[in-house]
């Protein structure tokens, strides 16, 4: 790890400022970001830390929405009550991330701002039609994720929190890479409470993203065997050492089948 | 059962060196912190392959908190570094055996090749200083595929081995062989590729070397499994130091699976510049730095083919394989495909004609050497994997084409050389079969195909040669080393015992286990027994861990000072006892005299001993402490029956090891406890090799591809299944514990039943062959090929 400045922002205000002043990055879990300063793969001269702001935590309920802040740990997520009772995908995806270190550090607002091709949460943001909220206003779900490590962010803009709004059902599967245990494929599939079917995909390119075919065969019909008939084009999806694109694009049904199966 | 009795033997006494373990505070190589020490930074060669126009450290010894910078122009009279076993060719010709500097010199080889060392006040100060070395590589094509290294045409690497063939041997009776197929009735033939492996001990490589100007001595602590070896090699082969004036400590150590065997660059650098710097240095691998600079495993391509007789009855094995050997000669790499391998290749079986060859190349890759197992994962997998194919062509199940071709009379006599003491092949098979519960498979299966799933039963029935080795027949065999070990007895005056044993433990937990032979040998509390292992400086001599050979043949020796011991109490007490020495017993801790109740106990024969009053001081030398050495009269042969069932998801392509039953003979049993433990730890490497873990270069560029844990699978606790794990007993016949040895049969027997296990699995689906690790991406594609 190459030397760095460390800064504690007191709020929100405070850390745009000292991002705007050092050119620094901002640090919420830590999770990615240290990793990779560790292995030398990033450097930056300030770290603007995050984890002492009070109005960047916590779990509310807001009409048809739940809003998660975005220093919010994925443990308590998956701990949550009232995610549990609103949208238990989110429990059930939170659980399922890293281990229980990573679990205990990592953020919400850090993995979307990160923005790793095969991280959870963006499966779930693009899938329910979140809204990110950010020290500079709000960003529709469909569209804040712009490429690899890619978002509709400005550099001095941080994520306050995700509005999740609550849909009639929704579930996540994943496939684990057998090495990292990262998503090689994740599928996150909603049905909002208008009927209106979303289906997103993590893992599968260096963005994540909506996968019309599986929303099609499931707004005609909303069960197991429609999604796996569903057809997925391997075109523009990745390759690498553990999975081609065809496999990538034939775990997209399977997986998207055992979600709509397990609710 | 409690450790204070002495009737130990057999008893799975708790381990003694656990308490330190588990309340961290062990002693490692990283706790080492010397006053005034500097730390190390290996600048590694980012290329595969590429001439070294020139290094420039001018701006790296400028830079903050450098103490210096060495480069091989350096290391001045410092030779290569040594490989410890001679293979001699088909063309009777010594094997190709180029130079393998301790710094990367003209050219290097492999991504990670060490091309300089950075000295600093710290480990970040010597890290940013590597990166203002400059080095002007000219970069060369590179091959990392051991076949097409041997291919006309390929990148030469090495100037002294032609075509990068290192050696091309052979064992057995070619025409005796060609003759059985000849005549035979059918043949099974496999193309078998044995994937490459990255050791990953959880300790990664350490070391801390200083010099002391008073004593003119050196000092390095190491992350080691052979102290004494690394010494002897170090001293005599590379730097040229006399071998009294160096102490090597291998303190305690989190893991080898052999990686922590050999004679690395990194060690023989730090020491070499000890004395230069004036100061200790240490260092301490990255786990990245691991991947690229300890020896990597197996990496085998090849051709297999099994004749029989009309009933399945084996006639002859014929066996072509290439082994990649990776850039250099690491340590012991040429003797792991050659002497450890082919000489297995007869398994259980009575095979009576085999004949096997064997073409060594190098590649562009970090070497390959010895890991758990070392030779015998590769030939029992090629048998068993090949045994299995048979019994599908023959149309036998799996139990009766091993049960016609068993061996069942011992001695026995192989047609590759070895042979073996004794075994009990059909007692192992039997009891796997039971633990398996191989009756009720087919309702199993019939249950899993309701749920999609597609189940599979796998058999392999294993035999490794441990317990190396005599050291005259190595010797004959091209080891340019004994194969001994040495254990020395120090009972104290008050009755207690230190033993020193040349053997190393790194969680194999001999601290316990020879403890207990100790004590029961004594008729002594286990607790009273220490033993004290890893330091040349205390321990008389030793050639270490490693092979399963620990218990044979460490355990022999200190059994072989204890009869001195036992001898020398017998005179003692005859003394004492007034009473002729052959009169003595000695049992349950007592010295009697024979057919009365007259009798003194070991500790106050111990006592006699160091207070000599009462003593035949003119005929005895006072004092209870006995060195003896011992060279085994054979290898011992361990063996078993393992047995998988898998469940595979044709939908992912996922295989499940949902049982596995595993029947070992490892000879007499000092602590079932310990080598149970050690059963899992294989049996869960083995799986590792059979479903998860695959090393990658990039065929191009020679990058290695599955550099971190993101892309090497390594197997976590989740992915093995509870083994149901049991043993059988015919005692080694030619070492006074009878013991066979048990650390690497996992990893040995394992990855063929596994294997086989998803072979049975996907023949309902067509598919007929697929190589390690079974992935999920691999079992799918395999599965979409035989449907097309």
């Amino acid at each position: 790890m190459y030397a760095f400045e460390l800064h504690k922002a007191k709020s929100v205000a405070d850390a745009a400022a000292l991002i705007a002043k050092t050119g620094g990055k901002a640090l919420a879990g830590g999770q990615s970001l240290v990793g990779a300063m560790k292995l030398r793969l990033a450097q930056p001269g300030a770290l603007v830390d995050l984890s002492g702001i009070a109005e960047l935590r916590g779990i509310r309920r807001e009409g048809g929405a739940v809003i998660v802040g975005a220093m919010t740990r994925h443990a308590e997520v998956a701990a949550s009550a009232d995610v549990k009772a609103a949208i238990p995908a989110l429990v059930a995806l939170a659980e399922g991330i890293g281990d229980r270190q990573v679990r205990n550090m990592g953020t919400l607002g850090g993995a979307i701002a990160h923005a790793d091709p095969a991280a959870d949460w963006p499966a779930a943001v693009l899938g329910l039609g979140a809204t990110v909220i950010t020290s500079k206003g709000r960003h529709a779900a469909d569209g804040f994720f712009k490429g690899l490590y890619e978002t509709a962010l400005a550099g001095d803009e941080l994520v306050t929190a995700v509005s999740f709004p609550v849909p009639r059902k929704a579930a996540y599967a994943k496939f684990r890479n057998p090495a990292s245990r990262f998503a090689l494929v994740g599928v996150f599939v909603a049905q909002a409470g208008d009927g209106a079917v979303r289906v997103a995909v993590t893992g599968a390119t260096a963005t994540p993203f909506r996968c019309a075919p599986l929303e099609a065969a499931l707004a005609k019909s909303f069960t197991a065997d429609a999604a796996k008939a569903a057809k997925v084009s391997a075109n523009g999806l990745s390759g690498d050492l553990h999975a081609s694109p065809e496999y990538r694009a034939h775990l997209i049904p399977v997986l998207a089948a055992r979600a709509v199966a397990s609710l | 059962m409690g450790a204070s009795d002495t009737n130990v033997m057999g008893k799975s006494v708790r381990r003694k060196e656990d308490y330190r373990f588990l309340t961290g505070a062990g002693q490692y190589t990283d706790d080492v912190n010397p006053d005034r020490h500097t730390h190390a930074y290996f600048l590694r060669s980012p290329h595969a392959h590429a001439r070294i126009r020139g290094i420039d450290t001018s701006r790296a010894k400028a830079a903050p908190g450098v103490v210096a910078v060495c480069t091989s122009a350096d290391l001045e009279g410092v030779n290569g570094l040594p490989c410890g076993w001679l293979i001699t060719g088909t063309d009777g010709k010594p094997m190709n055996e180029p130079p393998h500097p301790v710094l990367a010199k003209g050219k290097v080889r492999h991504v990670g090749d060490p091309v300089a060392m950075v000295v600093a006040e710290t480990p970040n100060q010597a890290k940013d200083a590597s990166e203002l070395i400059d080095v002007d590589y000219e970069v060369l094509p590179a091959v990392v595929n051991c076949v097409d290294a041997l291919k006309r045409g390929a990148p030469q690497i090495h100037d002294e081995a032609p075509g990068n063939k290192c050696y091309t041997w052979a064992l057995g009776d070619k025409a005796a062989v060609d003759a059985a197929f000849a005549k035979a009735a059918h043949v099974s033939k496999l193309d078998i590729v044995n994937n490459r492996l990255i050791p990953n001990a959880i300790e990664p490589r350490a070391a801390v070397a200083s010099y002391d100007r008073a004593a003119d001595g050196y000092t390095l602590y190491v992350a080691s499994q052979n102290p004494h070896v690394e010494r002897l090699l170090m001293t005599a082969f590379v730097l040229g130091l006399p071998e009294h004036k160096v102490r090597v400590i291998a303190p305690d150590v989190g893991g080898g699976f052999g990686s922590k065997i050999y004679l690395y660059a990194e060690e023989t650098a730090m020491v070499w510049a000890s004395k230069r710097v004036g100061r200790p240095i240490k260092w301490t691998a990255e786990r990245s730095e691991s991947f690229v600079s300890d020896a990597h495993g197996r990496d085998h391509v090849t051709r297999a083919e099994l004749a029989m007789d009309k009933d399945g009855r084996f006639l002859a094995m014929r066996v072509h394989t290439t082994a990649n050997m990776g850039a250099y000669l690491s340590t012991f790499a040429s003797c792991i495909p050659t002497i450890l391998y082919a000489t297995l290749l007869a398994g259980q079986y009575t095979t009576p004609a085999i004949y096997c060859e064997v073409t060594a190349a190098f590649t562009n890759t970090v070497p390959v050497d010895a890991y758990r197992g070392a030779g015998r994962p590769e030939a029992t997998y090629v048998v068993e994997r090949l045994v299995h194919q048979a019994g599908v062509d023959m149309k036998l199940p799996q139990d009766e084409i091993r049960r016609r071709n068993f061996i069942r009379s011992f001695p026995h006599q192989t047609p590759v050389a070895l042979t073996y003491d004794t075994g009990g092949y059909d007692a192992c098979l039997d009891e796997a079969m039971r633990l398996a519960d191989v009756k009720g498979f087919a309702a199993r299966k019939a249950e899993a195909a309701k749920r999609g799933k597609l189940r599979g039963i796998g058999y392999s029935s294993y035999i490794e040669a441990c317990g190396l080795a005599p050291s005259n027949i190595a010797g004959a065999l091209g080891a340019r080393a004994g194969l001994f070990e040495a254990g020395e007895v120090r009972v104290h005056p008050t009755g207690s015992v230190t033993v020193f044993t040349g053997s190393h433990s790194h969680g194999q937990g001999h601290e316990t286990t020879f403890a207990q032979v100790v004590a029961s040998r004594l008729g002594i509390p286990v607790e009273n027994v220490d033993v004290v292992h890893g330091d040349t400086g205390r321990v008389p001599f030793g050639m270490g861990t490693y092979g399963s050979r620990s218990l044979a043949v460490g355990g022999t020796a200190i059994v072989k000072a204890l009869d001195k011991i036992v001898a020398k109490g017998r005179k003692i007490a005859a003394h004492l006892l007034e009473a002729a020495e052959s009169d003595i017993e000695f049992a349950d801790g007592k010295f009697t005299v024979s057919g009365t109740d007259r009798s003194k106990t070991f500790g106050e024969v111990a006592l006699t001993a160091y207070v000599p009053h009462n003593y035949p001081l003119d005929k005895l030398e006072p004092g209870l402490n006995e060195t003896a050495f011992y060279d085994p009269t054979n290898f011992t042969f361990p063996a078993g029956t393992h047995v998988c069932e898998v469940e595979v998801d044709p939908d992912t392509g996922v295989v499940e090891v949902v049982a596995f039953s595993a029947c070992d003979d490892f000879g007499n049993i000092v602590n079932p406890m310990i080598v149970e433990g050690q059963v899992h730890g294989g049996l869960t490497q083995g799986l590792g090799q059979a479903l998860l873990e695959n090393c990658v270069y990039d065929a191009e560029s020679g990058q290695l591809l599955s550099g971190t844990y993101m892309d090497y699978a390594m197997p976590r606790a989740d992915d093995v299944p509870s083994f149901n794990v049991g043993t059988k007993v015919t005692p080694c016949t030619h070492n006074p514990l009878g013991a066979k040895g048990c650390g690497e049969a996992g990893a040995i027997g394992a990855p063929a039943a596994m294997m086989n296990a998803v072979h049975d699995a996907l023949a309902a689906v067509g598919v007929t062959y697929i190589d390690m690790p079974a992935s999920p991406h691999r079992v799918w594609r395999a599965i979409q090929a035989a449907r097309a």
